[in-house]
């Protein structure tokens, strides 16, 4: 697809939970993408879709059921606990609860500074100055900030604070799991912004998990969609917004509220139903149930991912636009294993 | 909001000081040996001579009871500690590892639990005679399920926060994560806990006193004295009531301190 | 009740301290507002602008520190609210005000089925029997969207996914008809699709059944085109209000402008560097010389840090702002 090789790959990813009994939840089935060198992804879904546990799988928090996640050339599905822990600090996670991810009766300069604690070879001294280095990056105070505790900060310093934690290792790969969307509006910009700042400063690779469109376009170069556990779309920012080929990524766009006293109210073809129990997922194509377009085809069929224009993905029988093209273009891109 | 102490609440942590410092302080004060029999004062009231009067037998209250402080003190804070050392150990690693462990633990404390404290602790003395480390011992064991209970339930709720996870994703190890995140977060509650056993422990330890179990006379006890008093307590009731005031007021103080601990918790958690 | 007067809601002059180790807190500075009945008022602010300490004082369910200085008055549908007894007050907040809260999986009581949650109070209120509530009760599931609703009676919260448990809270504020509707962050713990729907099923509920709301959010972006009127709070005070549409044409708050910069908008490129506004918030307890907003404020100056600037209105207009140098033309977005 592309001479680059990718920074991290992730093929037919699949978390399988058992929730008593031998019924077994299927939270993501054969997810498959690239993440290639300083790009960011943005992966966007609804809640029960499976994202953040997707983002645990490829974290090895725990390891996935099935399917490989490469890093670097190196496939860390397999590694031995050791090897892997040791390797852990290429890659970092910033978690959706500011609050709830720092240690409460830790002080949040310690849990910066921890960090580089398990990867060795520094002396205390010298990791209590990294760190602080490293707040005043994320734009805290140490002065002010690194003797307090997490329920004395705002939400928004505790998400600066996540973010200097997962800095300290020099990972090459960050993952963001919702980390704006429990914070307001005024507070989200400014984590954006350092996002951003944070990831050309270090040269970082970004999967970047949001359920709000508008914030997944602002900070991502590709976006994917995810719904039941499943891949419907993955293409470069550009063209899922003005072009969006999957019924469920347009319906998605249109419930982006648009501020403005003159723009259309969101929420205009809005998707009918619920989200159907990821115990019990539709046979063929996932959204069929709520889908205007569904048709036996998709009972029948699940549809695979394909490419319908260069870098644009959609796992579709009838997508919203069929781009003109060779007819080599529309073969399934990648195996998937049944489930 | 950090929410003020009351007066009850200091004036609970002046008692205990106070009784600590009589216990500790007990040989260096001049009082006559806890087993010297005065034949010309038996069972009289305070006075001159006796601070807090004689027993029955004609030995000095005062000094019994600061010398009895001193059984009663070290099993109210070691047989705590036991148990909260070896309650932890076993509900840190049931709530961490689950699977097998935990079974195995939870079983174990299942038919502990089912075994009738005092047929434990007869059967305990009987094994262990009956000096005061047997008791405290004994004690101690009995504290186990219920810390180990209490241990298992908080590793089992911090084991799944994101702060664990987080600490896991930069590659720390188990045992760090136990000692680091969990245990930390875990021990805060069962400390004020282990205030509130303390107070169940020293009532036990009276009890034991009183059937004449614990520490072997003529060494004296709060619940021993109270026993001895019973065959004056229509003519003389302070050589009763005065080891049972303390062993009231001191239980009473380790619990108002221990809800004082909690309140002080709770604010901080309700800041999370 | 008078017909003449169409406000349902006024408050005057409402503030609300919180003392506290370091010092009182002014959570709520000064507000007075009108809502008419059947009309939305959008109130906006970050967290700890005060919004949700106005609409507990609103109904009555301020922590027990709290105080209100007495020259405070809210009237409600022609009763003035601090006169009435506890009794009397709790009885319009069950029935005339209902109360939608940002999480519904804590406004719900997590061992009764909702059905029976949603009936409880129209038989405590209404005095219905326990069918006819009951009916009342499929009526309102189906009102608010919720498919199959005799088998949803049934169903606890958890079984409910986020946007279906705050139907269900919608439902329950419904319950009694109430004249007012407060719905606090109602959207703030859901999905960006589910937010749309909330929205959107809050205003069609508040058209049919002629109920005012006061709407709550720290988004800018979801006032558009839900709420007749806006007002934008800051440190406890409204620093500005007008008509929504006005509002976003002719905005002349620096405050406002910032806050509708930080929103990250579906039709801009990728990689627009979002407007944020620096520093903090005012501590609660900081003392108040001039504009609150005053040290994160581009556009301050000497007067601003000394002189705290009244909320007044241009004459003629219906736009309040309390900036001693509002935006021009040329700086609206």
């Amino acid at each position: 697809m592309s001479e680059r090789e990718p920074l991290l790959r992730v093929e037919g990813v699949t978390v399988v939970y058992s929730v008593g009994g031998r019924r077994n939840v299927h939270a993501v089935s054969g997810v498959s993408f690239a993440l290639f060198r300083g790009e960011t992804l943005g992966l966007v879904g609804e809640s029960g879709c499976g994202k953040s546990t997707l983002a645990r799988a490829i974290m090895q928090l725990p390891r996935p059921t099935a399917g490989r996640v490469i890093l670097d050339g190196e496939d860390i599905t397999v590694l031995g606990s050791r090897s892997l822990r040791a390797l852990r600090s290429r890659f970092q996670m910033i978690f959706q609860d500011p609050i709830a991810s720092l240690n409460p009766i830790r002080r949040v300069g310690e849990s910066i500074e921890a960090s580089l604690r398990t990867k060795g070879g520094k002396s205390a001294a010298e990791r209590v100055r990294r760190a602080r280095e490293m707040m005043t990056t994320v734009g805290l105070d140490p002065e002010q900030h690194y003797r307090r505790r997490p329920f004395q900060l705002s939400g928004g310093q505790c998400q600066r604070v996540s973010i200097a934690r997962a800095l300290m290792t020099e990972p090459q790969l960050l993952i963001c799991d919702e980390p704006v969307s429990s914070l307001d509006v005024s507070v989200q910009a400014h984590i954006i912004n350092l996002l951003r700042k944070v990831k050309s400063d270090y040269g970082l690779s970004m999967l970047f998990i949001a359920h709000d469109l508008a914030v997944v376009k602002n900070i991502s170069d590709r976006v994917a969609v995810m719904y039941l556990g499943r891949l419907c779309e993955l293409a470069p920012c550009a063209d899922i917004f003005s072009s969006p080929a999957h019924p469920y990524t347009r319906a998605l766009i249109n419930a982006v509220p648009r501020p403005g006293p003159c723009q259309p109210l969101a929420g205009t073809g809005m998707l009918s139903g619920e989200l159907p129990s990821p115990m019990d997922p539709p046979s063929g194509c996932r959204f069929r149930t709520r889908c205007p377009r569904a048709e036996t085809r998709c009972v029948m069929v699940q549809p695979e991912l394909r490419q319908i224009a260069p870098g644009h993905l959609v796992a579709c029988h009838f997508p919203l636009r069929e781009v003109a093209g060779p007819d080599e273009d529309h073969r399934p891109l990648m195996d998937r294993p049944d489930n | 909001m950090v929410k003020k102490r009351g007066i009850t609440f200091w004036l609970s942590v002046a008692w205990i000081a106070l009784v600590m410092t009589c216990a500790v302080g007990a040989g260096f004060l001049p009082l006559p040996a806890p087993d010297q029999i005065d034949w010309a004062c038996l069972a009289t009231s305070p006075d001159g001579v006796h601070l807090l009067g004689t027993d029955n037998v004609g030995r000095d209250i005062a000094a019994r009871l600061f010398f009895g402080a001193r059984v009663s003190l070290t099993v109210g804070v070691i047989a705590p500690c036991i148990g909260l050392v070896f309650g932890s150990l076993l509900g840190v690693a049931a709530g961490f590892y689950r699977g097998w462990p935990e079974r195995v633990i939870v079983g174990a404390i299942d038919v502990f639990l089912a075994v009738p404290r005092l047929v434990f602790l007869l059967v305990a003395m009987f094994v262990f005679g009956s000096g005061l480390p047997a008791i405290t011992l004994a004690l101690g064991l009995l504290c186990v399920p219920s810390f180990a209970r209490m241990a298992r339930a908080n590793t089992i709720r911090f084991a799944g926060r994101e702060f664990v996870l987080a600490a896991r994703a930069t590659g720390a190890d188990d045992v760090a994560i136990v000692l680091r995140e969990i245990l930390p977060n875990a021990l805060m509650p069962m400390v004020a806990y282990a205030l509130l056993v303390m107070g169940y422990v020293i009532v036990a330890e009276g009890g034991l006193g009183f059937l004449g179990l614990s520490v072997p006379a003529p060494a004296p006890s709060w619940g021993g004295m109270i026993a001895e008093g019973r065959e004056v307590l229509e003519r003389a009731p302070h050589v009763s009531m005065i080891p049972a005031a303390a062993m009231f007021l001191t239980v009473l103080s380790v619990n108002l301190i221990g809800d004082g601990l909690r309140g002080w918790m709770d604010d901080r958690e309700s800041q999370l | 009740m008078t017909v003449s007067d169409t406000h349902l809601l006024t408050v005057e002059n409402l503030s609300v301290t919180i003392p506290s180790s370091a010092g009182a807190v002014r959570a709520v500075d000064r507000v007075s507002l009108a809502l008419e009945r059947g009309r939305t008022l959008a109130l906006v602010g970050e967290s700890g602008s005060g919004k949700s300490m106005f609409c507990r004082a609103v109904m009555g369910l301020l922590p027990r520190s709290a105080v209100v200085p007495g020259a405070a008055r809210v009237t409600f549908d022609g009763r003035d609210l601090g006169g009435l007894p506890r009794r009397e007050l709790a009885a319009i907040r069950g029935r005339e005000i209902g109360v939608v809260l940002q999480d519904p999986l804590s406004s719900l009581n997590p061992v009764i089925p909702v059905g029976r949650q949603i009936a409880e109070p129209m038989r405590y209120h209404l005095g219905l029997s326990s069918a006819r509530a009951r009916e009342r009760a499929v009526e309102l599931l189906a009102a608010v969207g919720i498919p199959q609703p005799e088998e949803r009676l049934g169903a606890y919260p958890h079984q409910l996914s986020g946007g279906m448990r705050q139907r269900v809270a919608i439902a329950m504020a419904l319950a009694c008809e109430p004249k007012l509707l407060i719905a606090d962050e109602p959207t703030t713990a859901l999905d960006v699709t589910v937010q749309a729907e909330i929205l959107n099923l809050l205003g069609r509920l508040q058209r049919e059944r002629n109920m005012a709301m006061v709407l709550v959010t720290h988004d800018l972006g979801v006032v558009a085109g839900r709420a007749h009127e806006t007002a934008v709070m800051y440190a406890g005070r409204i620093v500005e209000k007008a008509p929504t549409v006005e509002l976003f044409t002719r905005m002349r708050m620096h405050y406002t402008r910032a806050l509708f910069d930080a929103i990250p908008r579906i039709d801009d490129p990728p990689h627009r560097e979002l407007g944020a506004i620096g520093g903090q918030p005012p501590g609660p307890a900081a003392q108040r010389v001039g504009c609150p907003f005053a040290p994160r404020c581009w556009r301050a100056e000497e007067r601003c840090r000394t002189e705290e600037p009244p909320l007044a209105r241009d004459a003629g207009e219906n736009h309040s702002y309390a900036c001693w140098f509002p935006l021009s033309q040329e700086e609206r977005p």
